[in-house]
């Protein structure tokens, strides 16, 4: 038995409806004993604010990351991750978080490494929840801890490194995500985050800039298909038969339009380079192009 | 060198366990004093911290060799507010000479690195910077006549 779709008219629209949900769908299963719903934010605080009843804390920093190493947890540390939240194999997570759903685009992917196979996106996410005034509560569910089973990340469908980046040079489009100051290399960081930093300023060459910003509305809520196919089929010529890369800074904007192209358009060779700008402005000979200097050297030379 | 109530803060956050930490960044976020009314009306005498993700704003006034601190950050981002709660707790009418000698790595020594990403930590450093700098506009201001 498993959890219905949201059949809402606007989510139909999109290549797979299945991995989002519409605020009225989740107040109507938010009880279905087969949902899990769980909130990860920028704020590492701000679950404890006030959440959606029942939704368990997912922590981008805490929880998907590796303590020590810049990676993701291994198997065993997302099956405990999973068991604690009462998360099983089978269960429908709901994902939601602030700041126009970037960590919990972010948890998705990091789900989807894991091959968690029902994993949907809240469109609108927290903003839109609070801003329908539907309930808040600052009580802890306490889940009955799981058996969930030890699964391997598969890290070569929808992740990119960044030696696959230099080898992608050429081969593939590039979509940098950043605000377009980041991507001219006006600014090595986000604007307010500057201890995200790196060394160098720019993008990947080749790279062509489309602001994830630009898939949002205002209210948080994914643009209509027709709009995003316009940005992404029609703008920048992206096919179904391409290998897409997307990259950010850290990975987390990227994940939000690695979720637009692979579920919402469905272009089946979508990767998110996590490493993104703060491993590539920092590494050593990797090319890069800035406006108002000379051209990189050709892909392959950097090696 | 930490003054004395900051030194305890730290010291509080050091030997809690993990989970309590971040219950009492959230206790510091909430107990952050308003800004006065006298700023709410004259908001551009604030300075923005841009080093923090939301906008964030500090005033700091001398009295009698005494720093006030004022912070305005908005409930929607709590740990900044935090910040603020430990910095305007640990630092808010402390003298000019403990707030200039306040160690600018202190954040760093409270266990947060486990909750707060390491790179977004330094938030905190970024205002204490801030503060210090005003102080010592304003304390150089005041010699001066």
């Amino acid at each position: 038995m498993s959890v219905p779709f949201d059949t809402d008219s606007k989510l139909s629209h999109y290549a797979h409806p299945e991995r989002l949900v519409t605020t009225q769908w989740l107040a109507d299963h938010a009880e279905d004993p087969q949902v899990v719903i769980a909130e990860s934010d920028e704020d590492v605080l701000l679950y404890e604010t006030g959440h959606i009843p029942g939704a368990v804390k997912i922590d981008w920093h805490a929880d998907l990351n590796d303590p020590v190493t810049r990676d993701y947890v291994d198997a065993g540390g997302f099956a405990r991750l999973m068991s604690a939240k009462g998360i099983t194999r089978e269960t429908t997570i709901i994902l939601y978080g602030d700041n126009f759903n970037w960590w919990a685009a972010y948890a998705l992917w990091v789900c989807s490494l894991f091959g968690h196979a029902d994993v949907r996106l809240l469109d609108g996410g927290r903003q839109r929840w609070i801003a329908e005034g539907r309930p808040m509560t600052t009580e802890v569910p306490r889940p009955t801890p799981t058996d969930y089973p030890i699964i391997s990340r598969d890290d070569r469908s929808i992740r990119a490194f960044k030696d696959d980046v230099l080898a992608h040079l050429g081969r593939g489009p590039l979509v940098d995500v950043r605000s377009p100051g980041e991507y001219n290399g006006e600014l090595t960081h986000m604007a307010d985050y500057p201890q995200e930093g790196a060394l160098r300023a720019g993008h990947i060459p080749t790279a062509k800039s489309v602001p994830w910003r630009r898939a949002a509305n205002d209210d948080g809520t994914f643009r209509s298909v027709d709009q995003l196919r316009a940005i992404y089929l029609d703008e920048q010529g992206l096919r179904a038969e391409d290998d897409v890369i997307a990259y950010c800074r850290i990975g987390e904007r990227s994940s939000h339009t690695w979720f637009v192209l692979t579920h919402l358009l469905g272009l089946p060779n979508v990767r998110n380079y996590d490493g993104s700008w703060v491993e590539w402005g920092n590494a050593v000979r990797v090319p890069i192009e800035r406006p108002g200097f000379p051209a990189a050297p050709p892909a392959g030379s950097a090696a | 060198m930490l003054p004395a109530a900051l030194e305890e803060i730290v010291e509080d956050f050091r030997t809690s366990p993990r989970e309590m930490r971040l219950q009492m960044l959230l206790d510091y976020s909430r107990s952050l004093p308003p800004l006065p009314e006298r700023y709410v009306d004259a908001h551009e005498t604030l300075e923005r911290v841009a080093e923090c993700q939301t906008p964030f704003f500090v005033a700091v006034e001398i009295e009698d060799e005494r720093v006030r601190l004022f912070f305005d950050a908005p409930p929607e981002a709590p740990t900044t507010r935090g910040y603020a709660g430990i910095l305007a707790a640990g630092l808010d009418g402390v003298s000019v000479r403990e707030v200039l000698e306040t160690s600018p790595d202190f954040a760093l020594s409270m266990g947060l690195g486990e909750l707060v990403s390491p790179l977004r930590l330094r938030g905190m450093s970024a205002i204490l910077a801030r503060i210090k700098r005003q102080v010592v506009m304003r304390t150089e201001t005041s010699l001066g006549g």
